[in-house]
């Protein structure tokens, strides 16, 4: 199982939480049981079948595009960050 | 019992001495020594050796292993005429300084030679107790508070980020501040802005800023645009010429704006943002690390633009989120210490956790990347039914 943080501006989409757990040997594997639940948040993550531009998947604290992308593979425990670009400074 | 005289004599056959012209000679030489001028302010702000370290004599003993830690480092004493700084190298010898030698003659004498004299540039009296507590910071010091009262930092927004990040960039004596907005201050921003008030409703921010921060620190000149940054007039604002610019934007067409034309303009961005209970800051340094566009290469689509979303924010939260902002500022001013270039934090309020994720810089970036393929300004299309930009 590896925790998921869930960025606040798509905490509506999963019931206004905080992180869940999702399981999954790669990242693009637990964002597929991640969407399995939660089929709403496909639109805010991929674009084209693809992960979207605006949003950056860490893993360990580094960007999983520097490493194998969503097959990056996750172990139990560790920590999936979502992040889509925000912007809002008022 | 030894009278002033004697124990002067007594003192110089103690310690070693070198003359004006000598220590001139040693000083162009690949093993200069450390000189330490020991004279009090007053003398020190009419002239002094060039690049010397100003301890009075009297906090000598309790302040020279702070600034020089390594006591064999050779070192050059001087005072006026050469007794105090040579009561000054006896007692430098006596705390372990291998290597203390005395200006004969002191720095009237290496004047009398006609060698080069550096006039330093000195806080008034109100200025060096305004900034004492920066002056007491070795990293911060006489010099820090010059480059800080030279440096000229650019805002981008007088709202939530920028009301914070101003107010201490200017309690810190930073002299020159831009500050870039539109908007007229209103009822709903008072919760988090704290650099306007009640009495300025309806006033511009840019000036309601200004007023906060000349009644704050006289010595901080405001530059205010009150103009919404675009692409027609980022060039002139920007070649105005600022050291650093923070980004505290409410949208994301500015963020790309201000990112394309810091990388053009070698303008470093300490970028902040927030929403909720939630904020992220990092620096972009053009040249040395990253860029908006690494960390995200093009805006959302402004169906799934979080900035729009009237999605509020806790008051307190630009608070944090600012400071960290007018911290990495200074740091750059001051050239000291480990800037955020790279790191990406995130602070959550509601857990109050902080993460970091690395940013790295992307070859392909389109702006800073390798084979660039942005190269003039994109104005996106505004978000939330604003004005439509033009390509």
């Amino acid at each position: 199982m590896a925790a998921v943080r869930i960025p606040p501006t798509l905490r509506a989409e999963v019931g206004g939480l905080r992180e869940l757990e999702a399981r999954g040997g790669t990242v693009g594997d637990v964002i597929e049981n991640l969407l399995e639940r939660y089929p709403q948040l496909a639109g805010q993550l991929y674009s084209e079948g693809e992960l979207a531009t605006f949003v950056n998947v860490y893993l360990g604290g580094e960007d999983i595009r520097t490493l194998d992308g969503l097959d990056t593979p996750v172990y139990d425990g560790e920590t999936v960050i979502l992040l889509p670009a925000m912007a809002g400074g008022v | 019992m030894a009278n002033y005289r004697e124990l002067l004599a007594r003192v110089k056959e103690e310690i070693q001495e070198i003359s004006s012209p000598a220590a001139q000679e040693l000083l162009s030489s690949a093993d200069a020594p450390l000189v330490v001028d020991v004279r009090e302010q007053d003398e020190w702000e009419e002239g002094h050796i060039p690049r010397a370290l100003h301890v009075p004599r009297g906090w000598l003993e309790a302040r020279i292993e702070g600034l020089v830690p390594d006591k064999t480092r050779p070192l050059l004493i001087y005072c006026s005429g050469g007794s105090r700084s040579a009561f000054a190298a006896k007692a430098l010898g006596e705390m372990g300084y291998e290597e203390a030698v005395n200006l004969a003659g002191g720095f009237t004498d290496w004047k009398r030679n006609g060698f080069e004299v550096t006039i330093p540039r000195v806080l008034s009296s109100e200025q060096r107790a305004r900034y004492s507590r920066h002056l007491l910071i070795p990293e911060v010091g006489e010099d820090g508070q010059q480059r800080l009262l030279d440096a000229r930092v650019l805002l981008v927004g007088a709202g939530g980020l920028g009301s914070p990040a101003s107010l201490y960039l200017a309690a810190a004596g930073v002299g020159t501040l831009g500050i870039i907005d539109a908007d007229v201050v209103d009822e709903s921003n008072l919760q988090r802005q704290i650099i306007h008030a009640t009495d300025r409703l309806g006033e511009p921010k840019v000036l309601s800023a200004k007023r906060t921060i000349e009644a704050l620190n006289p010595d901080v000149r405001v530059r205010p645009y009150e103009e919404r940054l675009t692409s027609d007039n980022v060039d002139r604002i920007l070649g105005e010429g600022w050291d650093v610019i923070v980004d505290g934007a409410d949208n994301f067409p500015t963020r790309y704006l201000v990112n394309d034309a810091s990388i053009w303009h070698g303008i470093p961005v300490v970028h902040g943002s927030i929403f909720r209970f939630e904020g992220q800051v990092t620096v972009f340094s053009p040249g040395a690390g990253p860029c908006y566009r690494c960390l995200f290469p093009q805006p959302p689509p402004p169906e799934l633009a979080p900035s729009c979303a009237e999605g509020g924010v806790l008051g307190v939260l630009p608070g944090i989120i600012g400071s960290l902002q007018a911290n990495e500022a200074l740091k750059l001013i001051l050239d000291r210490g480990d800037s955020l270039a790279g790191r990406l934090l995130l602070f959550d309020a509601l857990g109050t956790t902080l993460d970091e994720v690395t940013v790295r810089r992307d070859p392909y970036c389109p702006v800073c990347g390798d084979t660039p393929t942005i190269t003039e300004y994109v104005d996106y299309v505004e978000f939330c039914n604003a004005p439509v930009g033009r390509r």
